[in-house]
């Protein structure tokens, strides 16, 4: 399937043929208004020359004498340089003048005078007929005046007239060049604005479109709101299916574990405890795995809805290791905390709630007995920074993106429990607030995360 | 120390009740928000362990109430579902702290230590043994008048061999208890630590004992 032209082209182009077609439609009424208007005067002045040669005309002794005035002729000369030529026929007979000039069509009323073109020696004139009735010896006898003149002066008017109106046609199109340009801009400029802010949302955000619409566009806001609505539903259904069954399953465990442990207590067969361990290793396992999965959802989830809000990260980070500290106690692990300064960012309390906790989870996980992990609120350029350095067995040379990847475990942490979705909560809680999670080798062994936002 | 559990799921109420049983505190159990009003009207408690989902309504309101009531006792919520928005708004409404399940027994406890000692602690729970003095709370002992620190998993064991003094504890009984499940450890494990908690009391008349071949004792 071809794209279809760009609106833009569309506009620009209906317009230049619309200024075009407009143009010559200037171009041809003026023409032939000129035309016609410098044809009228011409006939004017040939009308009126010839009444007055007709007038001129006087029944003599032994015939009819003629006498031209010169202000006559001088005014045929007005409209430039041009040649003359009269004929006058008394009845059939030719009286004076050239006798070959070209009779009128029509023979001309007493008062109306009769107007023609002929050729006439290789020339194209324009020609007036006027008759008068003279009496001569009692009869009454025709006069014809046929009064014509070249049409040079009179089409250089015409094509003067002409040329302007094509210059003023010419002018007009020019002028429609940007006139189209900013009707088309003025036209496109809601949906370009409208395009803009959908772009600018990101893939992530679900919030419905609130941008002001034209009523044509409105269809297509609609649907893509109800699209999005659509989309809120079936994400938030999916957390609350999560929730529902994490909570379901994690009650049965939950006795499970308790029950294991206490029958551990009093086990005394070595298998018998062994498999209570195992036991109990599955049971925690499972309870992970459910709650990364709810974790994962939520961050999907959270991180369409955009509800950012001014947030202490280094506050945040506080509680988090406070609330982990123990967990780590259990293994002897010491948590030191580093933070000396409030640091504010645009986020989502609950993101980087899940992101932070994460991260230590990880930390405390992977570190031996009686290790020191130590977290850093620090700010780093325009970014708040929170990093969390253990002396854990590191990444094994693995690439941090790779390690990030949803489900993916490293190659050297196959004897402990994990889903492998810890790190993708982090990368898209960051990326969800625009900001950035990046996982080093530390010096000296160990993991360094970093997870960085934007300060407010 | 006297515990109100607050759980409507019976068999992980009755479990997590023997086990506080067993290290010797006493709970009584409320299946409602109803009972656990009864049982807060009738006795003192030390601590409350508040389910969230109850059939006769939302823990959380519960929770708010008593806070409103100005009522002291901490109470630690246990909740199944996880989700991240429901434990940040669990702290919002006052709770001390939140546990998920499944939890692990002695972590629970180090919560329940944690919670106590953030709200002053209470002395009554001094422990003594001959002339050793055990503070759960501050995870310190006390020979004579001079105060040691212990390390987390050395309370831990210090607080076992209470329970049981004169009773002989075998490796295997220990590690369980005072290791996590999701680390690897190994019977030298539980030798190390036995081994720094002796360091901890020297000078005390009371010492554990090593019997070869079946575990350590704690005697005077």
């Amino acid at each position: 399937m071809t794209r279809p032209l760009s609106l833009r082209r569309r506009l620009v182009g209906q317009g230049m043929a619309l200024a075009l077609v407009l143009s010559l439609l200037i171009y041809g009424a003026v023409r032939i208004g000129a035309e016609q208007a410098s044809q009228a005067a011409l006939d004017e002045v040939l009308a009126t020359a010839a009444a007055a040669m007709a007038e001129e005309l006087r029944v003599a002794e032994g015939g009819v004498s003629l006498s031209i005035p010169p202000a006559t002729l001088s005014m045929l000369a007005a409209m430039g340089d041009e040649r003359i030529f009269y004929r006058v026929d008394l009845g059939a007979e030719s009286l004076t003048g050239y006798d070959t000039l070209p009779l009128p069509p029509r023979a001309p009323g007493a008062l109306a005078p009769e107007f023609f073109d002929a050729q006439f020696l290789g020339a194209d004139l324009r020609l007036a007929a006027v008759a008068r009735t003279l009496r001569i010896e009692g009869r009454a006898v025709t006069a014809l005046v046929i009064l014509g003149q070249t049409r040079e002066g009179q089409r250089a008017i015409a094509t003067r007239l002409a040329n302007r109106a094509a210059g003023l046609g010419l002018a007009l199109f020019l002028i429609a060049i940007p006139l189209s340009l900013l009707a088309a801009r003025g036209l496109l400029r809601p949906i370009d604005s409208l395009a803009e802010a959908v772009e600018r949302r990101g893939p992530r955000d679900l919030r419905p479109v609130r941008h002001p619409a034209p009523i044509e566009l409105e269809p297509f806001v609609q649907a893509l709101n109800s699209f999005i609505a659509r989309l809120r539903g079936t994400l938030s259904q999916t957390e609350t299916f999560i929730a529902e069954a994490a909570h379901h399953i994690r009650t049965p465990l939950a006795v499970m574990r308790n029950e294991a442990e206490l029958a551990l207590r009093g086990a005394q067969d070595e298998t018998t405890r062994a498999r209570l361990r195992h036991l109990i290793r599955a049971a925690d396992d499972s309870a992970r795995s459910a709650g990364q999965l709810l974790d994962h959802a939520t961050v999907l989830y959270r991180s369409g809805q955009g509800e950012m809000a001014r947030i202490d990260l280094s506050a945040i980070a506080r509680a988090v290791a406070e609330r982990l500290t123990p967990a780590a106690e259990m293994k002897d692990i010491e948590i030191v905390t580093r933070h000396d300064q409030s640091m504010f960012v645009e986020g989502d309390a609950v993101l980087i709630e899940a992101a932070l906790r994460n991260l230590l989870e990880n930390a405390v996980k992977y570190s031996d007995s009686e290790a020191v992990i130590e977290i850093t609120s620090q700010r780093n350029g325009a970014m708040a920074e929170v990093l969390v350095e253990d002396r854990g067995r590191g990444l094994g040379g693995e690439d941090a993106a790779r390690l990030a990847r949803r489900f993916r475990r490293g190659g050297n942490v196959s004897d402990t429990v994990g889903s492998g979705l810890g790190l993708t909560i982090v990368m898209e809680a960051a990326a969800a607030m625009g900001g950035r999670f990046t996982l080093t080798e530390r010096n000296g062994g160990g993991a360094c995360a970093a997870f960085s936002l934007p300060l407010a | 120390m006297r515990f109100l559990l607050v759980e409507d799921n019976l068999e992980l109420s009755n479990s997590v009740a023997a086990r506080l049983r067993s290290d010797g505190h006493a709970v009584d159990q409320a299946g409602t928000l109803a009972e656990a009003g009864d049982c807060l009207a009738a006795a003192p408690y030390d601590l409350i362990l508040l389910d969230i989902m109850l059939p006769d309504g939302d823990g959380r309101a519960f929770l708010a109430d008593h806070r409103r009531a100005a009522k002291e006792t901490p109470v630690i919520v246990m909740t199944a579902r996880s989700a991240v928005s429901d434990r940040v708004d669990t702290l919002d409404t006052g709770a001390d702290d939140y546990i998920t399940k499944p939890f692990d027994f002695a972590e629970l406890q180090a919560r329940c230590r944690a919670v106590l000692r953030r709200r002053g602690g209470s002395g009554q729970i001094l422990r003594r043994f001959g002339d050793l003095c055990f503070d759960p709370l501050a995870a310190t002992v006390t020979i004579g008048t001079e105060t040691r620190d212990l390390r987390s998993r050395e309370a831990r064991l210090m607080e076992i061999f209470l329970d049981a003094p004169g009773r002989i504890l075998s490796k295997d009984y220990l590690l369980d208890r005072v290791f996590s499940f999701s680390e690897p450890v190994t019977d030298n494990a539980v030798e190390v630590q036995v081994g720094r908690l002796r360091k901890k009391l020297a000078g005390a008349q009371a010492r554990i004992e090593t019997l070869r071949g079946f575990g350590y004792r704690l005697t005077q």
